[in-house]
C-alpha cells in the first residue's frame, strides 16, 4: 500500500467575518496555516493583519463590541465554538508581542512564570526549563550569570528574545508574532530573524510584518491583507517574484502603502 | 513681553508657591515641637492620664490611636482593595459602574461629624454596643473605604495593558494574572494611598467623638485576653484616641496642666505620623525591591 502523506493544517480558518462595532475589519478570511512553517502577512496600517493575528488566540475578545463570525478550527477544533478553554488554547498557541514587555520580575522568574502558574512546582524542573527556553532564544550566554537580576534592566532586543523565551517555556505549538522587530534596532532585528529561522524546526510560526524584507527574509508563505480582505496567499518566493493579483504588487513594489 | 521674559516670571511664581508651601509646613512643625517637645518624657508617654490632677500621661490615648487605626486598616484593606479590583477589572463601563463610582465619591467627601453622628444612630445605639473601638473603626471604615477603593482603582488602571495581555495570552487566567502581575505593579501605589487614609485615620477626632467615645477604662496590660474589659485588646471598650484626647483637654479639661497635655500630645501625634508614614514606606518598598527583583 502506497503510503499517503496528509500535511496537516494546524490552523484552518473559514469565512472568517470580524466586526469591532460597525466597523467590518475581517470579510470573508479563508486561511490555511500548514505545521511548522514560517507564514508572514503583510499590508498597510489597518488592514487587518494583526486583527487576523489575534483571533487565533482570541486575544481579540479582549475589545468591547467585538463580534467573530465563520470557523477557525486549530488541531480540528473551531476555537470560536463558546466551549472553547481560553486558558488551554493560549497554552497551545503563544504570543510575542510588538514592544517587549516583560513583567518587571526578575529575568528567572519572567520565563518561570508560565510553567509555575501551570502547576510545575518543582525547582529542578523549572530550572530546566528556564535554561532550555534562554537556549532557544540564544540569550542563556547573555544572561547565565545575573538570572535573577531585573528584567526591565535588559536591552530591548534582549527583552524581546526574554519574552519569546516566556512564551516558548510553556510549550506551545504555535508562536503568533506581531511586530515583533518594529521597535527594535537592525542587529537585534537580525537576531530575531535567526532566531525565527531556528525555531520553525519546532513550532508553526505566524509573524505579522511591516517589513517587506523581513517577510521575504523568514517566511515561507506570504499572505497580502488590504482593507480588512485577503488578497493573496502563496509561496513567499511566488508572491515577491511573481504575483497573481496586481494589488499585491503595486504593494511589494512600493507603490502605495 | 517677550517669551523669555514670560518664562523668567512663570519659574519665579512657581519656585516661590513651593517656598511657601514648604515654609507653611516648617513653620506649623516647628511651633508644634517647640511648644510640645519639652513636655514629651518617658513618665508622659508610658502614665496614664488623669481628670483632675496634673502630671498626667497619654499611654492609653497613645495606645489606642495606634489599636483603631491597627482594626480599621484590617476592616478598610481587604474591603478596599478588592472594591478597586473590582472597579478597575470586572465592572462593565456602563450606567451602573458609574453610579457606584459617584456614590464612592459622594462618601468619602462626607463631613467625618456626619459619619460620627451616623456612627452614634448605627454602631453604637442599634447595635447596643455602647461607644467600642469596633464603632470607632467601622464609623471610619465608612469615610475610609471609598479612598482606598479609589486609588486601587486608580493605581490598577495605571499598569500597563500589554502586562496584563503578556500574562493572558500565555494562557493564564484573569485572576492569577490580577495576583501575580497587576497587583505587584499596583502595590506601590495602592500602598501610597493607604498610608494617606491611615494618616486621615490617625488624626481624626470628629467621627470617633460619638462612637469609640472620650473615656478609656483602666487598663491592664499584662492582659491579653481580648475578651476581657480590662484588655487593651478588647474591641468592645470605649477608646479615647489621641486626637480626641486633645480636643477634650482643651475644651473640658478640668486639669491644671492643659497646656503641657495637650502640647505634648500634639508634638506626639505629630512624630506618631511621621514614624508611621515612613515606617510603611520602607516597608512597602522592601516588599516591592523583592517581587520585582531591582536590588
Amino acid at each position: 500500500m502506497a503510503a499517503i502523506t496528509i500535511t496537516r493544517d494546524i490552523f484552518d480558518v473559514k469565512d472568517l467575518n470580524l466586526w469591532y462595532g460597525d466597523h467590518h475589519a475581517l470579510k470573508g478570511i479563508n486561511f490555511p496555516i500548514q505545521k511548522k512553517e514560517v507564514t508572514a502577512m503583510i499590508g498597510p496600517s489597518g488592514c487587518g493583519k494583526s486583527t487576523f493575528l489575534k483571533t487565533l488566540n482570541l486575544m481579540n475578545l479582549m475589545v468591547p463590541n467585538v463580534k467573530i463570525t465563520g470557523e477557525v478550527n486549530f488541531d480540528g477544533q473551531n476555537i470560536l465554538s463558546p466551549k472553547t478553554d481560553l486558558v488551554e488554547l493560549r497554552k497551545h498557541v503563544g504570543m510575542v508581542f510588538q514592544k517587549g514587555n516583560p513583567f518587571p520580575q526578575s529575568i528567572y522568574d519572567n520565563v518561570a512564570y508560565g510553567p509555575r502558574i501551570h502547576g510545575i512546582k518543582k525547582k529542578k524542573q523549572l530550572d530546566e526549563i528556564v535554561t532550555k527556553s534562554l537556549i532557544d532564544v540564544a540569550l542563556w550566554d547573555e544572561v547565565k550569570d545575573r538570572l535573577n537580576a531585573p528584567a526591565l534592566g535588559l536591552s530591548g532586543g534582549q527583552q524581546q528574545r526574554l519574552c519569546i523565551a516566556r512564551a516558548l517555556a510553556t510549550k506551545p505549538d504555535v508562536l503568533l508574532m506581531d511586530e515583533p522587530t518594529s521597535a527594535l534596532d537592525p542587529i537585534s532585528t537580525l537576531k530575531i530573524e535567526e532566531l525565527i529561522f531556528e525555531l520553525k524546526e519546532k513550532y508553526t510560526i505566524v509573524i505579522v510584518t511591516h517589513n517587506m524584507q523581513q517577510a521575504a527574509r523568514v517566511s515561507d508563505k506570504t499572505a497580502f491583507f488590504l482593507m480588512g480582505e485577503l488578497i493573496e496567499f502563496d509561496k513567499t518566493e511566488k508572491i515577491f517574484s511573481t504575483p497573481a493579483d496586481s494589488r499585491t504588487e503595486d504593494y511589494i513594489t512600493g507603490r502605495f502603502g | 513681553m517677550n517669551s523669555r521674559t514670560a518664562d523668567r516670571i512663570a519659574t519665579g511664581v512657581f519656585i516661590a508657591i513651593a517656598i511657601i508651601i514648604t515654609a507653611i509646613l516648617a513653620g506649623l512643625f516647628f511651633y508644634i515641637f517647640v511648644n510640645g517637645f519639652k513636655y514629651i518624657s518617658f513618665d508622659f508617654l508610658t502614665t496614664p492620664s488623669s481628670n483632675v490632677r496634673a502630671g498626667g500621661g497619654i499611654r492609653d490615648q497613645l495606645f489606642n490611636s495606634f489599636y483603631i487605626l491597627f482594626i480599621t486598616m484590617l476592616i478598610t484593606v481587604p474591603i478596599g482593595v478588592g472594591g478597586g479590583i473590582y472597579m478597575a477589572e470586572y465592572a462593565k463601563p456602563g450606567k451602573v459602574t458609574d453610579f457606584i463610582r459617584t456614590c464612592i465619591e459622594v462618601l468619602s467627601s462626607l463631613p467625618s461629624i456626619v459619619i460620627g453622628m451616623f456612627g452614634l444612630l448605627v454602631f453604637v445605639n442599634t447595635t447596643g454596643w455602647g461607644y467600642t473601638i469596633l464603632g470607632g473603626a467601622l464609623a471610619l471604615t465608612v469615610f475610609n473605604l471609598p479612598t482606598i477603593v479609589r486609588t486601587t482603582e486608580d493605581a490598577i488602571r495605571a499598569v500597563p495593558r500589554d502586562l496584563k495581555e503578556a500574562s493572558l495570552a500565555l494562557g493564564i487566567t484573569h485572576w492569577h494574572t490580577i495576583k501575580t502581575v497587576i497587583l505587584p505593579a499596583a502595590f506601590p501605589s495602592i500602598l501610597t494611598g493607604a498610608i494617606l487614609a491611615a494618616g486621615r485615620v490617625f488624626g481624626e477626632a470628629a467621627a470617633l467623638l460619638f462612637t469609640a467615645g472620650l473615656s478609656t477604662p483602666r487598663l491592664d496590660y499584662a492582659n491579653w485576653n481580648p475578651f476581657s474589659d480590662q484588655s487593651p485588646l478588647n474591641i468592645f471598650r470605649p477608646a479615647e484616641t489621641l486626637a480626641v484626647h486633645i480636643w477634650s483637654v482643651n475644651t473640658q479639661g478640668l486639669i491644671p496642666d492643659v497646656e503641657a497635655v495637650s502640647s505634648g500630645s500634639a508634638a506626639v501625634l505629630v512624630i506618631s505620623v511621621l514614624i508611621f508614614n515612613l515606617a510603611a514606606r520602607w516597608i512597602g518598598s522592601m516588599i516591592h525591591k523583592r517581587i520585582t527583583a531591582t536590588k
